[in-house]
This record gives C-alpha cells, structure tokens and sequence, in this order.
C-alpha cells in the first residue's frame, strides 16, 4: 500500500545545520511508521541525492533518532550560506521535494 | 545544593516573552536568568557589517525586565553572543543598552564584559602552525581570508562564564559563546555534570521552542541536579513533552547524538527522556566527552562587494515560455555594452521556476502564469553595481524576443524607483576550529561598576 509522507509524518522541515550544511528533519506521527521506515531504509542516501540532483558523496548522513522518532538526512549546502547565489539565507524552505514522496508498505 | 534552577527568557534576546510567563518563572526562584543573544542563522552581513539583526528597543524591553528581576532577587543574568553576532561593535552595543537600563531604572550593579574577538596576529601565528581547522564542509582557510576579515569572533565555552561568576558579579555581558553557555556555566561552577548542564542549556537557548505549541518568543525552565535535568514551560498554554524536548534535539544539527561544542562534545547515544506529568520532561544519560587539543570555533565574514537590486513581475505567457533565452540575452548585452567591467556578478532570481531552491529544485518545467524577477547585481563598487543592475533592467524592460507581441514593455515594476541600492555584501570568510591552550584568557574580561 502506498503512504505519502504527507500523511505519515508531523514534522517535515530543513534549515541550516551551521552555514555549509542542509539539515533535513522528518518527524514520523507515531512509532510504528517511524520503525517501519528505519526497518526498509526508506529514507537513504540515494533517495535524497536524486531528488535534490546533488551527488551521493554530498549527503554527509543519514541519523534515525530513536527518542523523536525522526529520519534526519543532512547534505552539503550548494553554496555557503549568504553567497552571492544564495536564494534561502535559512535554508527553510528546502524541504519541499519531501513533500511529495511515496513509499510502499 | 541538590540543584540549580535556570530561567530561559526567550529564544534569542529581543524576540520578547510574556510578562506572565517570566513572573511565573521568577516565583520558582531561579538561581539565574540567562538568554542567548544571536545566531549565524541571519547570513553573514551582520557579522561582517557590526550590526545587530536583533531591535534595539525590542532588546531593552527584554533585558530590562531581565536586569531589575535579576538585581531585586539577586542572582545573575547573563547574556551570550550579544547584539546578535558577538563582535565588539555587537557588543558596544548592547552595553549601551545595559547602561540605559541601568540609568533610567537608578539601578545599581557590577558587570563583566567579556569579549569574543580573536586577535589577528594570534590567528596568523596559528595559520602557520596548522592550528587552523575547516570545519567540514568549508573549504580550508587562507591568510588574506583573515586579513580580509572585517570581525573575527570565537565561540567561548562555559569557562570564562564560570571565572566571570566567581567575582560575584550581577550581570554577564558576553561576546560570541556556545549557545548553552549562559544556561550551563553556574551549574557547571555548582559542580554539577557537564553532560547534563551543557544539554540542558542546549535545549534552553531556544527557550520555548523545545515546547508544544512551540513560541520562539516565551519563556522555558531548567532544573539541574545530580543525575538529571528537568524542563518545564511557563505558559499554561504550552507543555514540554518528550517529543517536544526530543524533536527539539535534532534542530539544526548534522547528527543529534553527538553535539560538539567548545572543548569537547555533549553525547546522546544513552540519553532517556521521560514524561514526569502533564509539563515536565526528565532527561538523563548525556555525557560530556572533553576534546584533546581544546578547540573553539572562529567565524568571520568579509565585504565582496556591493548589491543593487531590481524587483519586477512578469504576466504575459509569451515572455514566460522565453524566460530562458531573454536571461541570456540580457546577460550577453550587458557584458557587450560594458566590455571594460569584468569582476561583477549579474544573477536573476526567478521567483515562479526555481527563486527558492535555484540549483536544487527538482521541477525544470513550469505552469506559472506570472514570475517574478529580482535582477541582482553585485560589484566592487555600488557604481558599478548600479550600472549593471539598471542597465540590465532597462535591457530587459525593451527586450525584444522570439514571439513578443506586447512592445510596450516586458517587466512590471511595483515600485518607483525601481533600483535598490543595498550596500556592502559580505560573505562567511571562516568558521574553522581553532586549537586554544587558554580557554579563559583568550577572551579578554572587563568588570564594570555601574
């Protein structure tokens, strides 16, 4: 059956983790759905490098927090925070492809 | 003493908090009252340009209320990374703020100063003994990145806190710290454990936050004794609960259970959080891991040039199904025009296709019916950066490309005058480990009468 994350998460966020970094946080509604995500390594690397287009060597990690029942995926800033390029100075709103996956279980 | 009970008033000083909340508070009798006062958060410019990102009365209001509690029942209040970025000029600031307070209330103290910025020449002398550290994933640092440097700050630990209190002082006044410095550091001084004190404080310094419903402008309580610490909020609307805390823990962090801070890191891998009753969450089980060589982090931003902006918006489909190519078309008119200028930057946000996500959004095809664009230039002079910006606009308002039909002109400007002159851009120029040998000095301390 397929669940949009949408559904099964309460918290979907980024923000910066420190001006070089991009921190992905995903808060799961209850424990059962965060130990069947943790379970099938659904949240991983290859997931988070396809959708932001960013190489798999710059997703510095992925943390299952037990005690927030979170997924955390942290990936290296496209450029410093406040560049010349920038377009999110927080880095708040780079959280948005997230909205729109699906996983089957 | 079985425990120290610590206020926090708000998420960063100037954010404000209810006055019911911090009353409330005060009558559980805090042992002190402690806020932090900044972020990197808000970019580079304000702590390359000295200046607060925080409101001058807004940060009155809140230190106000925090001096005349704290002098009336006598115990400290402290303040970490002030006037936002912790630089001396940030930090002038906020003692100007301080003296006022002191002055208009007829209030009395003694107050340490304690200042963050690191001396140039120690900076180079430790360049070259490779004591200089990117922090991953910045890239490694240069000699003219810290020459070039308009302030350079250290994040302190809780030590020059702890000697600062020890003179019996009223009021701490410090420059760029840890952020749970100002909640940790009398605990620390009490004797109680590191890991839970600098943990505690790591939930404290974003105040209500860590509560649900969240505020990041209402005040949060610590209570610290021997094998654990307690949070609570203070504001009958909002609760703490263990995934509050817990959630909270993972905010703007690379890996939430290992938290590096200033000699050393704070370790969750065996940290329990448990529900005591309806508002009040019992951690247990963070462990403080000292680092050997003792490192502190340097941040510094630098000028790189200077920015105008132009804000305007786009409503005819023909010149939206062109977007791509009349950027490029702007962008090779501009240099044709002014072949002499060469070191500008010339980037148009395109709000409506990828303003928000540039590089990383995901979706390349677009169903707008309108855009908006900033035309953004940044140059080594605000002249030359005007000229670029005002000459792409103009360029782009008459732009004649495949398919137009509308030849009035192509952009819609809100405003009038349609140039932003912005000033000085700056940019991150470190944030590199920095090995110390002297935690405590290296931050020069000053004590004030007031």
């Amino acid at each position: 059956m397929k669940h949009k994350l949408i559904d099964i998460a309460k918290v979907i966020r980024s923000k910066n983790s420190g001006p070089f970094e991009i921190t992905f946080d995903i808060i799961f509604k209850d424990r059962e759905t965060f130990e069947i995500m943790c379970k099938h390594k659904f949240i991983n690397a290859k997931l988070i490098s396809d959708l932001y287009h960013i190489s798999e060597s710059d997703v510095i990690n992925i943390i299952e927090f037990i005690p927030a029942q979170a997924i955390k995926a942290t990936i290296v800033r496209p450029m410093c925070s406040g560049d010349i390029r920038e377009t999110d100075v927080y880095g708040a709103q780079q959280h948005a492809p997230l909205l729109d996956l699906e996983f089957d279980y | 003493m079985k425990s120290v009970k610590i206020l926090s008033t708000t998420a960063i000083l100037g954010y404000g908090f209810p006055m019911a909340s911090f009353e409330a508070g005060m009558k559980l009798k805090p042992d002190c009252i402690a806020v932090d006062a900044g972020s990197t958060d808000p970019g580079p410019y304000y702590l390359g340009a000295g200046v607060s990102f925080t409101d001058y009365y807004a940060v009155k209001r809140d230190l106000g209320i925090m001096i005349q509690a704290g002098i009336e029942h006598h115990v400290p209040v402290l303040v970490g990374t002030a006037g936002g970025s912790g630089a001396k000029p940030h930090l002038d600031w906020t003692i100007q703020i301080v003296k006022e307070i002191a002055q208009e209330n007829n209030l009395h103290f003694k107050m340490a100063i304690i200042e963050a910025d690191i001396d140039k020449e120690i900076l180079y002398k430790a360049f070259d003994e490779g004591k200089i550290k990117p922090l991953h994933p910045a890239p490694e640092c240069t000699k003219d990145d810290i020459k070039d440097s308009t302030y350079i700050v250290g994040q302190m630990g809780v030590e020059p806190f702890i000697e600062a209190l020890k003179l019996d002082v009223d009021v701490i006044i410090a420059g760029r710290a840890y952020d749970p410095t100002v909640f940790a550091a009398l605990p620390i001084l009490r004797g109680f454990d590191p890991g839970l004190a600098l943990h505690c404080g790591k939930i404290l310094e974003c105040a209500a936050i860590a509560s649900t419903p969240g505020s990041g402008s209402d005040c949060m309580f610590g209570t610290i004794y021997v094998d654990s610490f307690v949070l609570e909020t203070l504001n009958p609307i909002r609760k703490c609960t263990t995934l509050s805390v817990s959630a909270h823990t993972l905010y703007e962090k690379t890996n939430p259970y290992i938290l590096p801070g200033p000699g050393g890191t704070i370790d969750l891998h065996n940290t329990s959080f448990t529900q005591l009753n309806e508002n009040q969450v019992e951690v247990k089980g963070s462990v403080y891991i000292p680092s050997n060589p003792y490192t502190i982090k340097l941040e510094a931003a630098k000028c790189v040039g200077y920015r105008t902006v132009s804000i305007a918006g786009v409503r005819d489909s023909n010149f939206i199904h062109e977007i791509d190519t009349i950027i490029e078309g702007v962008e090779q008119r501009v240099k044709d025009n002014f072949k002499n200028l060469k070191d500008y930057h010339l980037n148009f946000k395109i709000y409506g296709k990828n303003g928000v996500m540039g590089d990383l959004e995901p979706i390349k095809e677009i169903h707008s019916h309108e855009l908006c664009i900033v035309i953004d230039a940044v140059a080594q002079t605000q002249e030359v950066a005007n000229t670029i910006c005002s000459f792409a606009r103009s360029t782009m308002l008459h732009y004649g490309y495949e398919g137009r039909i509308a030849t009035a002109g192509n952009l819609a400007f809100p405003y009038s005058p349609s140039d932003f002159k912005v000033g000085p851009v700056y940019n991150f120029s470190l944030y590199h480990l920095i090995e110390v040998s002297d935690p405590v000095n290296m931050f020069k301390r000053t004590i004030v009468e007031l």
